[in-house]
């Protein structure tokens, strides 16, 4: 039915079973849609958020998405600046996730500011002193970026090409693509690492406040190293979800093993500079304002000792260590063990950063503020989700996304056709 | 964002920020500009040997 537009040579399931897929995701991603037009007519009454708990599992969200998709500006940088050519096979799809990781941000903080009529404030009425300012600017130019570097994978559509001028600007904009990726590099090193500057400079929360270089906390070169380290590890992640999902090898191992080796040693670089700041934290900025280490980690049910050795070594040094390891990498299970555990690491970060630092009593009067999501909150923060894995499908079956795909797959379809 | 907004001050904090915002804007504007010109160019000219 729509084999015109499937990339020539490529195998794609048949139509009906396609759209038996995208209709169960689209149930889900209706039932985001319908929540998130709540929170748009009645207000953010729909949410469990308040005057006390401003920043919830919407803004975690939005912060693992941005960390995550930090695979597609480093990605871009490594192909197109360092000329690291082996990842021509794998940056088409680093940027489709990266702009649906992109795209997510800013949807879910259109739902946040509650009055999206107003959205257009933080842009128009700046205020320039601001890292939340610097933040909205960088991540919507960066979107606009990674916007620039999907279209000529659009335009490549087998249709598509067959028009000239589309034809011709897909090549115009590759010629050119090392300034786009420039400018993405430049615009994500200031909004991931702004995104880390907003709980460094908090000096009212000491389980946040760091002290820095200039104007700039630690946390701002900590969020900026831990995307670029662990953004890949998503990358590589997703491309081995859809290698099973599609039952075919899209990325051929030299890539994989390439970028996972790049990751690692991102990861273990990041990890001695994160090990080393939490000891400064834990030893003299935090007593430095009058508080032990124990009041961050003790009396109540959730936030423990466990959440700071889970993130830290379990998610941080292990998989660093079996990624920068030739015999652990080049092992399908333990390098995959090593990416699942990163990509939760640096999740995990985000939710600590973000809501162990709302949770945590500052005054002596007090208590631990737990908060749990209301479902509305929940539904629009699995909506990208449902998203992500829509436009992951319909650019897998219409776009020449994997460049390997073809010559990776040859003997398999071809046993398949002599069997 | 623009100098004519009422809360505009031409001082450090607006150069800088503004300044880099406008600059990477101008970057993507431009080259977008180039892509869609030469695309037009290339059209015209039946240049159909382009790949990439």
């Amino acid at each position: 039915m729509d084999d015109a537009l499937i990339p020539e040579g490529a195998k794609r399931c048949a139509f009906p079973i396609f759209m038996i897929g995208i209709v169960i995701v689209g149930a889900v991603l209706l039932w985001g849609v319908y929540a998130m037009f709540l929170c748009w007519f009645k207000g953010l009454n729909q949410t469990n958020m308040n005057d006390y708990y401003g920043f919830a599992l919407w803004i975690w969200a939005d912060l693992a998405v941005i960390a995550v998709g930090g695979g597609a500006f480093f990605t871009g940088l490594l192909k197109y600046i360092f000329k690291v050519d082996e990842l021509k096979n794998i940056i088409n799809f680093a940027v489709i996730i990266g702009f649906i990781c992109y795209s997510s941000a800013l949807l879910i903080l259109a739902i946040d500011i509650g009055q999206p009529l107003r959205g257009w404030f933080i842009f128009w009425h700046a205020n320039v002193h601001s890292m939340l300012t610097e933040v909205a600017y960088c991540l919507s130019c960066y979107f606009a970026v990674l916007t620039i570097e999907f279209i000529p994978n659009i335009l490549e559509n087998r249709q598509a090409n067959k028009v000239p001028f589309f034809h011709h600007l897909a090549h115009n904009m590759h010629e050119v693509m090392a300034v786009f990726a420039a400018t993405g590099a430049f615009l994500s090193f200031f909004h991931q690492g702004s995104l880390g500057g907003v709980a460094g400079v908090m000096f009212g929360r000491p389980f946040a406040y760091r002290e820095g270089l200039l104007i700039w906390p630690w946390t701002f070169f900590l969020f900026t190293w831990s995307a670029a380290a662990f953004g890949p590890c998503f990358t590589l992640l997703v491309t081995k979800i859809t290698e099973r999902i599609t039952g075919k090898k899209l990325v051929g191992d030299k890539t994989i093993n390439l970028l996972a080796k790049i990751s690692g040693w991102m990861i273990t670089t990041y990890i001695i500079a994160k090990i080393i700041d939490t000891i400064y934290w834990a030893f003299v900025t935090a007593p430095s304002m009058g508080f032990k280490l124990s009041h961050f980690y003790s009396n109540n049910g959730l936030y423990g000792y466990w959440m700071l050795i889970t993130e830290v070594i379990l998610c941080g040094v292990v998989p660093g260590l079996l990624l920068i390891n030739k015999s652990t990498r080049e092992n399908p299970t333990t390098r995959t063990i090593a990416i699942i555990l990163g990509v939760i690491g640096v999740c995990l970060n985000r939710w600590v950063m973000v809501l162990q630092i709302m949770a945590v009593p500052v005054m002596s009067f007090d208590t631990w503020a737990l908060y749990i999501p209301s479902w509305q909150e929940v539904a629009t923060t699995i909506l990208p989700v449902a998203y992500g894995i829509i436009l992951i499908a319909v650019a897998y079956r219409y776009l020449p996304v994997f460049p390997q795909e073809l010559e990776l797959n040859e003997s398999a379809d071809a046993a398949a056709q002599n069997g | 964002m623009f100098p004519f907004c009422f809360e505009w001050a031409w001082d450090m904090g607006h150069a800088i920020f503004f300044g880099g915002f406008w600059y990477a804007i101008g970057i993507l504007g431009a080259g977008m500009t180039y892509c869609f010109l030469k695309a037009a160019y290339d059209t015209i000219n039946d240049n159909g040997d382009s790949h990439h």
